[in-house]
């Protein structure tokens, strides 16, 4: 085995092990016969599926697994160990809030008078769950200072999508849906995107030198054709946009409106009103500001919060104070309509909540610290990481590989690199204007010395890539599998009829 | 405060390092007249003894699931959950990590991505799934969306109005900006699609056609009826399952002509949750995976084993951006690996018994209705059904609820909920059952019925 670096991660290793042990999935692992659930007694006479249902009768879901509880457990246990995550490390991705995620959270959504109440209960009977989402929209108005907030949405964006529906929703009342959204060159990938599935042309705009946007171009591209812009606070160069008050009332003195991408809201929560900016309509991602677990892709949520102009527009239901109660109300005649079923991630509603009570009003010390830390780590990695930006930053700090590149280690490499010391990588080549960016968010949760471990690494990689660049750009060493080969697999993926093992499970006839 | 670990001293070292004096000065590029001096007006901290105090209250005022018979269903089915899969799901390796964009340090997550891809596939008879979507209602737009790209340049999408609801009116929000006409089909007087009626709705600007089986009325829908009427036009045919149990026992949609499958897999124990977080999916043939919406995880083999990756990613929004596949970026990851944990304990057998379990029930109900003999309620069309079924009400459906409540009964979903303000079917209930309602739920709903 080549030289494996210096490091040793225990739990990592272990994974290994269990690799080389053959439990690469359960499907693999499955043995006839075997079951992991009793179920209650047939307590009915049993029907007849073939008599009921003909030839549309099916008699086998032919590949599924079979597995006792044990050899679930086991497997889902030690799948479980070939992750990082951020109870067990600092885990800095750029623009994805990796904070810490309080349990009491999640004891409160597993109650079952949350977590076991179906969404068609009579509203008699669900009055506490109306309430719960009643208190959540009043707490983000709190923060926001906007008219209502909707929290419908799935995610940001499908919160995004929400906003753009209002938006050319008023637009269209007020006369034409018009025809552009303006989208800075450093914004997120999901707001071009989302404005494409509103039904809009996107502009996009060039930053400045300093990774801001220049009031004179946004001025220039404002038309009476344009009916938005996307623009995100601090930006995601974590540069906060000085000139964010010219920019809404420009867009403003078109007609246009402010739609705010709330991903870096955790930089300026509890300190900074958006409404009081001129934003018209904003989401907010819980699994980000407000601590919902990230779940290794989801679910989040994604409320929107909208100034008067667009409150008439809100998808239905919104929740409305009746008597001592609550209801919902559909009547609502000019609504875009609906984002989903039902009311929105509930479950994720109560754990933002949970989480808004616990700091009340001193929640802005989430958003000073996580500025705080931030800029710990851009001072101390400043000397040895390029950073072609040096605006002050917010919650995150992008550097790139322009001095390590020289040496022929790029960003990629140093993200590998970091897995060796214990830390998963920041998010890589984001923003698109910065190349070789890598994009550092600690967030307030992180403890001095986790930072300082953190950039000890990063500093110490900076070494290797002068001193022996061969053992970064070979990383990782010691994760439970070495570097994939991406692109070979895009290309097996791709390839026509090729869809099993490479994409799924193929079905194993005996 | 006891998430942010710094003290104050720490936080004040941290300051001194970076050159600053104080906090104020970080937040220096923020214009005056927009920084808050006071803090926002939010109540004191909480305690953790406050929180539950608090919450809890809330929470008491819902009808748990757990403490009525529940016969609530509508799209949304609350089946058994394995005790070891809300544990599990508490560790933090996967609750508190996020996307796998590096594989290296994901293989976890990631070959959990792969099983629910795997899961999806094998019930669907489809070759391909992601990795998870919103939920239902948006699932089924991607797949028209998705459609709309495979076909180019059609214009119509046709939906048949057995679908649910709430699924039509997500369809139409989504797709009003973007010059799509959609045609709805109304179902029979049998609360089927009308084979004939769907045909005839199909023409050469037809995207793609949409059935959903088993039917908002519980019905069993024949899956070609829509595949024919589509594939004769040229069109592509889109299956809809918000009851995922039902495929243990019914012809999968790709294995009827069926292109793309979609819809709500929560069935497999995800909480009911008051509507959410719920995992959507989309499943569909090899020839359209570059057109699948969302994240794909793949499987590559290597001389050291098996390695899991996100793949085919070019397709997305954080590389294409307007011209990418779909916005969506965080997906129901947590909820996609419940569902696959459920199904790894259900296994093989497991899900057909369970699928037996709520068929045997709901065929026993719908005989006991049968025989009720005071002419004042019946089940209101004769199709097969799987585990739930449309009785129609005589008497109000308000009062017939709020007798089944006194006898701790959620009785189930009046139609009228799923359609506010539409006006139709008033007079139907939605009942559904599963494996955990009791004979004795059963006859003690149908004596309710009886005393009407």
């Amino acid at each position: 085995m080549s030289d494996r670096g210096n490091l040793k991660n225990p739990v990592l290793d272990a994974s290994r092990l269990d690799r080389r042990r053959g439990s690469s999935s359960i499907f693999d692992a499955s043995r006839p016969g075997r079951r992991g659930v009793l179920l209650p007694p047939l307590d009915v006479p049993g029907a007849d599926p073939e008599a009921l249902f003909g030839a549309l009768h099916r008699t086998e879901v032919e590949g599924e697994v079979e597995a006792s509880e044990v050899d679930a457990i086991r497997h889902f246990t030690r799948l479980s160990q070939k992750n990082l995550s951020i109870d067990a490390n600092l885990y800095p991705l750029g623009s994805c809030t990796m904070k810490h995620n309080p349990r009491i959270n999640e004891e409160i959504a597993r109650l079952a008078g949350f977590a076991d109440v179906h969404p068609y209960t009579p509203a008699h009977l669900s009055q506490g769950a109306l309430e719960l989402m009643a208190r959540l929209e009043a707490a983000l108005i709190a923060l926001t200072g906007f008219a209502r907030v909707t929290l419908q949405p799935s995610a940001g964006a499908n919160g995004e999508l929400t906003g753009c529906l209002m938006i050319r929703a008023a637009h269209v009342k007020a006369g034409a849906a018009r025809k552009y959204v303006l989208v800075p060159d450093s914004a997120h990938g999901t707001n071009p995107a989302t404005a494409h599935f509103a039904g809009y042309d996107v502009k996009e705009l060039a930053s400045t030198a300093r990774g801001t946007l220049d009031p004179a171009a946004v001025e220039k591209a404002m038309t009476d054709e344009v009916a938005a812009v996307m623009i995100t606070v601090p930006n995601t160069l974590g540069v906060f946009e000085e000139n964010i008050l010219d920019v809404t009332r420009i867009v403003h003195s078109k007609g246009g409106y402010v739609y705010l991408d709330g991903a870096n809201f955790n930089a300026f929560v509890g300190k900074v009103r958006p409404a009081d900016m001129g934003v018209d309509v904003m989401h907010m991602n819980l699994h980000k500001t407000f601590s919902t677990p990230h779940g290794g892709g989801g679910p989040g949520a994604g409320p929107v919060g909208v100034g008067d102009a667009l409150v008439p527009f809100l998808p239905v239901p919104t929740i409305e104070p009746e008597g001592s109660g609550f209801r919902l109300d559909f009547d609502r005649p000019d609504s875009i309509g609906r984002m989903r079923t039902f009311y929105g991630n509930f479950g994720v509603l109560v754990r933002a909540l949970t989480y808004i009570l616990s700091y009340g009003q001193d929640i802005g010390e989430v958003a000073e610290n996580a500025v705080l830390n931030a800029n710990y780590l851009r001072k101390k990695l400043a000397p040895f990481y390029h950073l072609k930006y040096d605006a002050p930053s917010y919650h995150e700090v992008v550097f790139d590989d322009k001095r390590q590149a020289e040496r022929g280690v790029h960003n990629i490499d140093i993200a590998k690199r970091l897995m060796d010391y214990g830390f998963h990588p920041p998010t890589m080549s984001f923003p698109l204007i910065v190349h070789g960016a890598l994009m550092i968010e600690p967030t307030e949760s992180e403890p001095i010395e986790e930072l300082d471990a953190f950039a000890d690494a990063m500093i110490a990689i900076a070494r290797e890539a002068e001193e022996t660049p061969d053992l970064v750009t070979s990383a990782p060493h010691v994760t439970p599998v070495g570097r994939v080969d991406e692109a070979l697999l895009a290309r097996e993926a791709s390839k026509a009829g090729s869809f099993a093992p490479v994409l799924r499970a193929p079905v194993r006839r005996p | 405060m006891r998430y942010i670990p710094n003290s104050p001293a720490e936080q004040a070292a941290l300051l001194r390092e970076i050159g600053v004096s104080s906090v104020d000065e970080l937040f220096a590029t923020v214009p005056r007249e927009v920084l808050r001096k006071d803090p926002p007006p939010l109540a004191p901290p909480m305690s953790e003894v406050e929180l539950r105090r608090d919450l809890g209250a809330m929470a008491a005022k819902n009808a748990a699931a757990t403490c009525f018979a529940s016969f609530l269903g509508a799209g949304l089915y609350a089946h058994h959950s394995p005790a070891f899969v809300s544990q599990l799901l508490l560790r933090g390796e996967f609750l508190t990590s996020y996307t796998p964009y590096q594989p290296e340090v994901s293989q976890g997550t990631l070959t959990a991505i792969w099983e629910f891809q795997s899961h999806m596939a094998l019930l669907t008879g489809l070759d391909v799934a992601n990795a998870s979507m919103y939920e239902g209602a948006s699932a089924l737009v991607e797949a028209f969306l998705m459609a709309e790209r495979l076909t180019k340049r059609r214009t119509r999408v046709v939906v048949s109005k057995t679908i649910h609801p709430e699924y039509l009116t997500t369809l139409r929000t989504y797709l009003a900006n973007l010059g799509l006409e959609i045609v709805e089909v109304p179902a029979g007087e049998d609360g089927v699609t009308n084979p004939a009626a769907l045909a005839a709705a199909v023409d050469d600007e037809t995207i793609a056609v949409a059935v959903q089986s088993p039917n908002v009325f519980g019905l069993v829908e024949d899956w070609s009826v829509a595949a024919e009427a589509a594939h004769a036009k040229g069109a592509l045919a889109i299956g809809v399952v918000n009851e995922m149990f039902s495929l243990a026992l019914l012809k999968p949609p790709g294995d009827a002509g069926i292109d793309i499958a979609c819809g709500e897999a929560a069935s497999f124990g995800i909480p009911s949750s008051f509507g959410g977080p719920l995992v959507g999916f989309l499943a569909c043939r090899d020839g359209f995976k570059r057109q699948i919406p969302g994240r794909l995880a793949g499987r590559l083999e290597t001389p050291e084993g098996p390695v899991f990756a996100l793949t085919l990613s070019t397709r997305e929004q954080h590389i294409r951006r307007e011209k990418a596949t779909s916005n969506i970026c965080t997906n129901q990851g947590l909820f996609a690996l419940a569902a696959t944990m459920t199904l790894t304990a259900l296994g093989k057998h497991g899900l057909r018994e369970t699928a037996l379990l709520c068929l045997s029930k709901s065929e026993y109900l719908k005989a006991g209705i049968g025989k009720l003999g005071t002419g004042k309620f019946a089940v209101a069309f004769p199709g097969a059904t799987f585990n739930e079924f449309a009785l129609r009400c005589g008497p109000p459906i308000d009062e017939v609820l709020s007798a089944l409540e006194k006898k701790q009964i959620l009785g189930g979903v009046p139609y009228a909920r799923l359609a506010p303000g539409s006006g139709e079917h008033e007079d139907l209930l939605l009942v559904a059952t599963t494996e955990r309602i009791r004979r004795e739920d059963l006859d003690r709903f149908l004596d309710v019925l009886k005393g009407f």
